[in-house]
């Protein structure tokens, strides 16, 4: 779209950006069939971590006034969960899809969306999810703030932006950290930052109309990252061998006794 | 093999998880332990005891407040002048934090959140869940030094020699941060979830008492979970039901949002069983739940079930424990 940036009185407006990815459904029932992972006819959704993120960055527009932008790395079908972001509220969508991002790992999408970031050019916040529900491994943040050289703000439960500055709190084990940097920043969110907003009849129309660009690694100026990890295997769950025993009795004394055995014989405590 | 472990600390106060990626450690070769903060300095000696053959300590009060930053370039300086085979961190959220940028400045690749690893000579073959727990890939990492975060709870602590102990090498902090650390906002609460043994939990099911309001009836559920989790050393967990409600701070909340925990012992009381909240005990030993409803989902992961209403279960539950075990 390459829209210019919007002027306000004083000052520029801001860019937001949200890094989204598409994932299976939480509720699909995932199997393996032929060494392959498949979720039956379970729907591809937004990761439910990054619509807090969009939430975040919408909440910061709805503050002060944002150009707020999604970007999903990943087949052209997901331009469903872009579609899903700009229904909710996002201004602007981008593609990136390219036939040798395949099996990306984390390394790989941390440098590709570092990549695109720079074409941007103008972002002051990229926002991203805690980590994706399928791979999981909630590295991707931190590794493309130390690509594009940024501070990193993690885990962030609540964002406050004052002259350039933006402080967080960050949910962690011991509590609450507060901290603070320059824009422009990465943060990532966790879910104290609130419930994402439903798309609105106006944002699902406006969203089905978009006409979602899309950036390939020539766009972006790099070549395919080189994989660093291999995925050698994929296994089933250790399945579950007993069904659950129903401990019953005539009072609640009994049953509690009988539990209490049970317990005790399973050499847990 | 020589392997880097990451000591995980706040102000002082270990992540036991980093004793556990020790522990690992120790059975393929030569430990090394870093230690980063003035306030680490007692965790010196620990690492020690728990196997280490060589303690990097910083000992800099300014890393006492965690700037993931200098973090990670002190890191990655130690780690290019001793050029391990492979570092280990515990999966807290600064272990997994520090695990990518490492990875990024040492150009290798991160086994995020293993809970199963084996050496082929100096390679690390690491089990991990993936799609919450559905699913396991075993996987490698091809460059080195190879990096993996280990799961909480996921390998055994290694045995404490208090005979063994060594003089820390002192480290130097490296580049300045771009983060300012304003404070810190009360912790909510010290429930450390992911390496309790035992963990008594409450869902909805406790805010429904009859006679009682929620909030009147939640207080005193949590009040009888408590009770059992503190007589069996454990700790309080939830479901985001009561999270959200309000009735408990969300360091307790357990499940795809919270925590995702590995306890020997987890019982789930008025907790319905929300796939979101199963993605969270795939871990653990044994599970035993409370619940009125005998169709509650709950019951397809638990080993032992009571059909009942925990306001009667549970203090009977607590009173035949306190018998049996002499307390
Ligand atoms: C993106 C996303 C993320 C989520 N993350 C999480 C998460 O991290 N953790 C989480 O827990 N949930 C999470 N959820 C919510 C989840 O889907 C469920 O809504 C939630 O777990 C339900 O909590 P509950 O079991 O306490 O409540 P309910 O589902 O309302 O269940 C209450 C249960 O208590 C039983 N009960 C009622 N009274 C009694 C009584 N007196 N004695 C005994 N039993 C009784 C009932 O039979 C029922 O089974 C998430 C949802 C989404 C969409
Ligand atoms: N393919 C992708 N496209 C855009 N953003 C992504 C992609 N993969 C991961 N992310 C972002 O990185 C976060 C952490 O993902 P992960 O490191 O895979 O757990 C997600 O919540 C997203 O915000």
């Amino acid at each position: 779209m390459g829209q210019a940036r919007l002027v306000s009185l004083q000052e520029v407006t801001l860019k937001i950006v949200t890094c989204i990815k598409q994932v299976p459904d939480a509720e699909a029932k995932i199997n393996l069939e032929n060494g392959k992972v498949s979720w039956g006819d379970s729907p591809l959704v937004i990761n439910p971590f990054d619509e807090y993120a969009v939430e975040a960055a919408l909440q910061q527009k709805d503050k002060h006034g944002a150009t707020v932008l999604a970007i999903c790395i990943g087949p052209e079908s997901a331009k469903e969960a872009l579609k899903h972001a700009l229904a909710m509220g996002a201004d602007e969508a981008i593609l990136i899809s390219d036939p040798t991002l395949e099996n990306l790992d984390a390394q790989g999408a941390a440098q590709v969306l570092a990549a695109a970031i720079r074409k941007i050019g103008d972002a002051d916040m990229v926002i991203f999810g805690r980590q994706s529900i399928d791979s999981g491994t909630g590295l991707t943040p931190a590794q493309t703030a130390r690509r594009l050289g940024w501070p990193l703000l993690s885990l962030a439960g609540s964002i406050e932006l004052q002259n350039g500055q933006v402080s967080v709190e960050r949910v962690i084990e011991e509590g609450r950290q507060i901290v603070r940097a320059a824009l422009p920043a990465v943060l990532s969110v966790v879910q104290s930052i609130g419930e994402p907003r439903y798309p609105s009849f106006m944002g699902i129309r406006k969203a089905s109309r978009a006409v979602i660009p899309t950036w390939t690694l020539a766009d972006l100026g790099i070549s395919a990252p080189e994989p660093v990890l291999e995925q050698r295997e994929l296994l089933a769950p250790p399945s579950r061998e007993q069904p659950c025993e129903f401990i019953e009795g005539e009072t609640v004394e009994e049953i509690a006794e009988k539990l209490v055995e049970k317990i005790l014989a399973e050499k847990v405590l | 093999m020589k392997t880097l472990v990451y000591i995980d600390h706040f102000k002082g106060e270990v992540q036991p998880a980093s004793w556990e990626a020790l522990g690992v450690a120790k059975n393929w070769g030569t430990v090394q332990a870093v230690v980063l903060g003035a306030s680490g300095k007692d965790l010196v000696k620990m690492a020690y005891e728990y196997g280490a053959d060589e303690v990097f300590f910083c000992d800099d009060a300014t890393l006492d407040d965690y700037y993931a930053d200098v973090f990670v370039s002190t890191l990655s300086a130690l780690a290019a002048a001793q050029s391990p085979d492979a570092i280990l961190l515990p999966t807290t959220t600064r272990g997994r934090e520090l695990a990518a940028l490492l990875a990024v400045d040492l150009n290798t690749g991160v086994l995020a959140d293993v809970t199963g690893l084996e050496l082929e000579g100096s390679q690390i073959v690491a089990t991990r869940p993936i799609y919450e727990g559905k699913l396991f890939e075993k996987v490698v990492c091809h460059t080195r030094p190879q990096i993996a975060t280990l799961r909480p709870r996921a390998f055994p602590r290694p045995v404490r020699d208090e005979s063994r102990s060594g003089t820390p090498i002192p480290l130097e902090q490296k580049g300045e941060s771009a983060v300012t650390v304003e404070g810190y906002a009360v912790s909510e609460s010290s429930v450390s979830l992911t390496d309790a043994g035992v963990i008594v939990s409450g869902g909805r099911g406790v805010t429904n008492l009859a006679g009682v309001d929620e909030a009147t009836a939640a207080r005193k559920g949590f009040e009888l979970i408590g009770e059992l989790a503190t007589l069996l050393g454990g700790a309080v967990g939830a479901s985001r039901a009561v999270v959200d409600a309000g009735y408990i701070p969300y360091a307790h909340q357990v499940g795809q949002t919270g925590k995702t925990v590995a306890p020997d012992l987890y019982i789930a009381c008025g907790i319905s069983g929300a796939i979101q909240h199963i993605s969270g005990i795939r871990g653990a030993k044994l599970v035993v739940a409370i619940n009125k409803d005998p169709e509650a989902p709950i019951f397809k992961v638990a080993r032992y079930g009571v059909i009942g209403d925990l306001f009667k279960v549970l203090p009977a539950l607590t009173e035949a424990f306190r018998k049996k075990l002499g307390k």
